[in-house]
């Protein structure tokens, strides 16, 4: 009897939730997140092509558009901007490094109660860290196994 | 004008593929990130990440795996130019402008800055 009315509960409970739960649609999602990941992309082209006429090296100017899209990423969450457009554009706006200076600027902002140190400094990589280890270690993988190849291939 | 249809379409592209892991599957965004980094490693290493830096440019160095075919392109640079020691050194030197931003702006703007009051 108890178990019986358990169930009941369990499953009004699942029919409220998918009703609840926003039925987000995959198109619409992807659209959105296309549109503004190509536009933020396009922002990056701009100081790409800027940069270069400035002078700038082609092997150099990656650094230069990494910095810059990494500042505008972290001001724009900074002044609450970029979440509102995360809102919508969902994995659009997490991909581009962009997001990844949003990764490291929101958990900041929000432990800097717990303070500087283990607050800020801290928090800071809850996302950005593993991208590091994984990348990182990835590419140092990469080279061993290139040097390898290499010795091999003498 | 072209490069700018060609980074849309690219880097558009590139975050329609994480869309729709993140609707299909119940993979995190963070999970995602992780993931497109150490992909963009793998695809660079092996060659097959170029084409796309060729083709949109920004529209492919500006997204995660971007900053992972960096990693990988920078590796494999140094160990030509140094030897064994250029996997350690490579990569990061590759990319040390952006983490070296990521970190400075980031503490910058988390210090100037408070989270914004969810309505």
């Amino acid at each position: 009897m108890e178990k019986r009315k358990e169930n009941e509960i369990k499953n009004t409970y699942q029919q409220i939730v998918q009703k609840k739960v926003p039925q987000s649609s995959i198109l619409k999602d992807a659209v959105f997140a296309f549109v503004v990941g190509g536009l933020i992309c396009d922002v990056g082209q701009f100081f790409m092509n800027l940069f270069l006429s400035l002078g700038v090296s082609k092997d150099d100017v990656g650094y230069y558009v990494a910095t810059v899209m990494v500042f505008l990423g972290a001001f724009l969450t900074g002044i609450g901007v970029y979440d509102n457009i995360g809102k919508y554009a969902g994995a659009g706006s997490i991909v581009p490094i962009t997001g990844f200076a949003n990764s490291i600027v929101s958990p900041a902002m929000e432990y800097k109660r717990e303070g500087y140190i283990f607050g800020v400094g801290s928090k800071m990589f809850v996302i950005a860290g593993p991208i590091l280890v994984y990348g990182i270690s990835s590419s140092i993988l990469v080279g061993i196994i290139y040097y390898i190849i290499k010795i091999l291939a003498r | 004008m072209m490069d700018y249809v060609w980074a849309f379409i690219v880097g558009g592209s590139i975050c329609v593929v994480a869309q729709i892991l993140m609707d299909k599957t119940n993979l995190t965004p963070a999970r995602i990130l992780v993931y497109f980094v150490t992909a963009g490693v793998i695809l660079g290493a092996l060659g097959l990440y170029e084409p796309l830096v060729k083709i949109g440019k920004a529209g492919a160095t500006v997204p995660l795996p971007g900053f992972g075919y960096s990693l990988a392109k920078g590796a494999i640079k140094e160990v030509e130019k140094y030897g064994i020691i250029g996997a350690f050194t490579g990569g990061v030197k590759a990319t040390a402008a952006g983490i070296a931003a990521a970190i400075f702006f980031g503490y910058i703007m988390a210090l100037l800055f408070n989270p914004k009051t969810k309505n």
